[in-house]
């Protein structure tokens, strides 16, 4: 690493630890009038990291250790899962349409028309597809679980749970992140498809082809190696929101508004996450794809 | 704190391997602390509860008498102080030994705390569902006994949300009987209702005590409610227990709290 490129890393991770702390610091608060400053900021960001710790622990704990709430996690798997796609596949076909109208004329201006249906390909399979669907299933699926759990959480009904002597970690927590881990590839395919179908129809409105030859030219040089890696780094995506959203679910308190605050973080958090995740799983990809 | 290490928060190997104790008393509790940062809510309380009794803890809001009941069910952590269960350590257990224990306790929540996504038959199979090995039929007969029983059989398929306060409370109680403790605590079972209606709940809570021979801890405002269903009193004041007794007990007390808690009361 060249020390120019270590200088802009070590910024970049600076402003990164910054912009995190604050965020958790803010979203952690509960005394909205206390005074801000940079100590309690890092105090309170390494609270928030050592319970997220203890969190996963329990989690790991949950996932692994039976008994197992098999009805439960189908119950979740349909709940996030086959309800977020609607919204990921009109997504993945906005997305799909916008790049083919972007794209063409650029193109065409480049004598390169016959490269659109690759491009577009590749565009969305390895990172418009797996980016634009986390994003929105954080919106729809983190907002709902950290709303859900928060509500429980300040209605003590997770204490009721765990009064009855079911632990609210495998029920409620286990199910929800295990869905989450393992619907996202699902709704990055459907986005994926859904974008190459609409890509191929905004083309063909405006300089006709069939869908045969672009189906062939898309993947003619398209390999497993660029398709099979940036649809399962979704997976980290779904732990991310799954995870976030629980978290910041099952530690609200103070009423309708530790629900709202708890909604609010998860959404904003997962978003965050998911798009530094993805800063590093590109570059892991092409690492280990190249 | 002074906690003797008999008290200690953390339980031995010994102790979590511990069976129930027919003979020992269902609930006894020595020595327990609770702060809240630097506010000590709890400061070393004791008490013992015989099989079948009812005690019932007065005090004035935030003195730390809801607590005491989440500690006594492992909901919360004690800073030091023994909660022991039929005989059994609860403090310091791991989740599985503690859910074993709290199988034997049930717990009426002050605004009963009902899953408001689940109707109320489900809501009290929920416990059912992972706790024992009945059948679906079973358990669905067992679902509408209890619920019978609290005089909501013909609220079966309703959520929550479409219930009188006062009913859902039936509900709660529903729900905690489930796993047929012996052992109840409740969390101010007749706030928020009208005197009709708490004197209903008051009359199941008897119901069910003689029926089950509960042991039960009654946290409460409600004075004339607390004369009904307890055998015996303990007025909460500075995170400690000021006095123990019967109704009369109290009333012969010369303590100007004491007086002035039963005055406003009565």
């Amino acid at each position: 690493m060249s020390p120019a490129r270590g200088a802009t890393l070590a910024e970049w991770q600076h402003d990164l630890f910054l912009m995190a702390s604050f965020t958790a610091a803010e979203l952690s608060s509960t005394r909205k009038t206390a005074p801000v400053n940079s100590t309690s900021i890092f105090v309170r960001f390494f609270e928030w990291l050592g319970d997220l710790s203890v969190f996963c622990a329990q989690l790991l704990r949950a996932v692994f250790l039976p008994p197992y709430e098999f009805r439960e996690f189908a119950r979740q798997f349909d709940e996030l899962g086959s309800k977020s796609l609607p919204l990921v596949a009109l997504a993945g076909a906005a997305t799909g349409v916008v790049l083919s109208l972007e794209t063409h004329d650029s193109l065409v201006s480049f004598g390169a028309k016959s490269l659109l249906p690759e491009l577009l390909v590749l565009s969305i399979g390895k990172e418009s597809g797996p980016i634009i669907t986390a994003l929105i299933v954080s919106g729809r699926v983190a907002a709902g679980i950290g709303a859900e759990l928060g509500a429980m959480k300040v209605t003590e009904q997770i204490d009721a749970m765990e009064a009855s002597a079911v632990d609210p970690y495998k029920f409620l927590v286990a199910t929800r992140v295990l869905a989450c881990f393992l619907m996202m590839p699902l709704l990055t395919l459907a986005s994926d498809f859904c974008g190459i179908l609409f890509g191929w129809i905004a083309t063909t409105l405006t300089d006709p082809i069939s869908l045969h030859l672009f189906i062939n030219n898309g993947f003619k040089e398209v390999e497993f190696s660029d398709f099979l890696p940036a649809t399962f780094k979704t997976v980290f995506f779904g732990l991310i929101i799954g995870v976030v959203s629980c978290f910041q679910g099952m530690r609200a308190h103070g009423g309708t508004e530790g629900v709202e605050r708890a909604a609010t973080s998860s959404v904003v958090l997962s978003s965050l996450f998911i798009i530094l995740a993805d800063v590093m799983l590109v570059r892991i990809i092409q690492v280990l794809f190249p | 704190m002074t906690a003797s290490t008999d008290t200690t928060v953390h339980a031995s190997n010994e102790l979590r391997k511990e069976a129930p104790q027919p003979d020992a008393p269902p609930i006894q509790v020595k020595n327990l602390h609770k702060s809240f940062g630097e506010q000590r809510v709890l400061k070393g309380i004791d008490l013992e509860l015989a099989r079948g009794e009812t005690v019932s803890i007065l005090g004035r809001s935030g003195t730390g008498k809801s607590v005491l009941l989440k500690l006594i069910i492992g909901l919360q952590h004690p800073d030091a102080g023994s909660i022991r269960i039929h005989g059994r350590e609860v403090t310091g257990q791991p989740r599985g030994q503690l859910n074993e224990i709290r199988k034997s306790v049930g717990f009426l929540f002050q605004n009963a705390a009902l899953y408001d996504a689940l109707t109320v038959q489900q809501n009290v199979a929920f416990p059912l569902e992972r706790q024992r090995g009945l059948s679906e039929a079973e358990r669905s007969q067992r679902v509408r006994e209890l619920l019978t029983n609290v005089g909501m059989e013909k609220h079966l398929d309703k959520l929550p949300g479409q219930i009188s306060g006062g009913m859902q409370k039936r509900v709660g109680l529903a729900r905690a009987l489930a796993l047929s403790p012996d052992v109840m605590l409740f969390d101010e079972p007749t706030a928020g209702l009208d005197p009709i209606t708490a004197s209903e709940i008051d009359a199941l809570i008897l119901k069910m005590q003689k029926e089950a021979n509960l042991t039960s801890i009654v946290v409460t405002h409600d004075l004339p409610s607390a004369r009904t269903i307890s055998n015996r009193l303990a007025l909460l004041r500075d995170g400690e227990i000021l006095i123990e007794g019967s109704f009369q007990d109290l009333q012969a007390s010369k303590d100007e709290f004491v007086v002035e808690f039963l005055n406003r009361d009565s």
